[in-house]
C-alpha cells in the first residue's frame, strides 16, 4: 500500500522534473542558435585581419589546451556533483561542486587573461573584423560561464544552507545541463577557431 | 536510495565519457600542433578530419554527460535537438554558402576592391 503510494507521488514528481528538464533544454536549443550564428559571422570573417594578426599569431596554443582540459574536467565533476546529490550525500555534492566552480573559475580566469593580453598588445575588437568576430564568439561563451559561475553559487550557498531539498536538486539537475552544453559549446570553438586558426 | 549498482553504472558512464572526450581532443590537439600528418594530409583533409572529430566529441558528451541516449518515450529532447541541428545545419550553411559566394563574385583583392569602390562613386 505504502509503496505504490509512494511510488505515484514519485512518479508525478518526476513527470514535473522531466516537464522543467524538456523547458530547460528548449533553451539551450535555442542557444544552440545563438552560438551557430555567432560561429557563421566568425568564420564569414576570419580572414578579415585588416593588416592586423590572424589567429596564426595570437593565439598561444598550450594554454588553449589548457582551458578546454579545465572545462571538460569541470564539466565531468559537475556530473560526478549530480550523482552524489542522487545518493543523497550532501558532503560529497558539496565537494564536487566545489571542484566545479574552481576549475570552471581557473578557465575564466585564463580567458580573461588572454584577454587583457590581446587588449593590451593593441589587438582589441577595434582592430579587425576578425578580432571583432572573435571577441564576440569566445565572448559569448565567456559571459556563459561567468553566469553559470554566479548561478553555481548561489545553489551552493542554498544547498550548503537548506540541504539537498526538492528544488534544490532539481535546479542542479538543470545547472548541469547547462554546464555540460558550456563545455560542448567549447569543444567547437576550440576546434573551429583554435585549431583551425593554427593550422 | 538509489542501488549502489545504479550508482557506479552512471560514475562509470562518466568515466567513459571523459576519457573518450580527453582523447579526443589530445588527438586533435596533436595533429595540429604537432603537425602528425602534416608531409601526407592536404590542409582541407585535415580540417575534415577535425570536424569529424568535434563531432565525434559532440555524440561522445550528448550520450554520456547529457544523457540523451536513455530517454524514455515520446523523445522530445531527441526532437528538439534534432530540429534545433536542422535550423543551425540552415543558418550556418546558408550563411557560408552566401556571403563566400558574394566574395568568390567580387573576385578581387582588398586593395583592388577599393580602387571598385572608388570608381564606382567617381572619386
Amino acid at each position: 500500500m505504502t509503496t505504490t503510494r509512494l511510488d505515484t507521488a514519485a512518479t508525478q514528481k518526476h513527470a514535473s522534473d522531466d516537464k522543467s528538464q524538456l523547458g530547460f533544454w528548449i533553451y539551450l536549443m535555442t542557444d544552440c542558435i545563438l552560438f551557430g550564428s555567432l560561429f557563421a559571422t566568425y568564420i564569414v570573417l576570419h580572414n578579415n585581419t585588416f593588416g592586423g594578426p590572424s589567429g596564426n599569431d595570437i593565439f598561444e596554443m598550450p594554454a588553449v589546451l589548457v582551458e578546454t582540459l579545465l572545462l571538460l574536467t569541470s564539466s565531468f565533476t559537475c556530473g560526478l556533483a549530480m550523482i552524489a546529490m542522487r545518493q543523497r550525500s550532501k558532503k560529497f555534492s558539496l565537494f564536487w561542486l566545489g571542484f566545479t566552480f574552481l576549475l570552471g573559475l581557473a578557465f575564466l580566469i585564463m580567458e580573461l587573461t588572454e584577454f587583457n593580453l590581446l587588449i593590451s598588445e593593441g589587438y582589441s575588437w577595434q582592430r579587425s573584423g576578425f578580432l571583432s568576430a572573435f571577441f564576440t564568439l569566445v565572448g559569448t561563451h565567456g559571459l556563459h560561464i561567468t553566469i553559470g559561475l554566479l548561478w553555481l553559487l548561489v545553489m551552493g550557498w542554498k544547498l550548503f544552507k537548506h540541504g539537498l531539498t526538492a528544488p534544490t536538486v532539481r535546479r542542479f539537475n538543470l545547472f548541469s545541463m547547462f554546464w555540460h552544453f558550456l563545455d560542448i559549446i567549447w569543444i567547437f570553438i576550440f576546434t573551429f577557431v583554435y585549431l583551425m586558426g593554427v593550422l | 536510495m538509489i542501488r549502489n549498482s545504479t550508482i557506479t553504472r552512471s560514475v562509470i558512464s562518466y568515466s567513459i565519457g571523459f576519457i573518450l572526450s580527453i582523447i579526443l581532443t589530445l588527438l586533435a590537439y596533436a595533429i595540429v600542433v604537432h603537425d602528425v600528418f602534416k608531409d601526407f594530409w592536404s590542409p582541407m583533409a585535415i580540417i575534415l578530419i577535425l570536424s569529424i572529430l568535434a563531432s565525434i566529441q559532440l555524440i561522445v558528451q550528448l550520450i554520456f554527460f547529457l544523457h540523451l541516449g536513455n530517454e524514455t518515450n515520446p523523445r522530445w529532447k531527441l526532437l528538439s535537438f534534432i530540429f534545433a541541428l536542422i535550423i543551425l545545419i540552415i543558418i550556418v550553411a546558408g550563411s557560408l554558402w552566401i556571403m563566400f559566394d558574394l566574395n568568390s563574385r567580387m573576385m578581387m583583392s582588398t586593395e583592388d576592391m577599393i580602387k571598385y569602390m572608388n570608381r564606382q562613386t567617381g572619386l
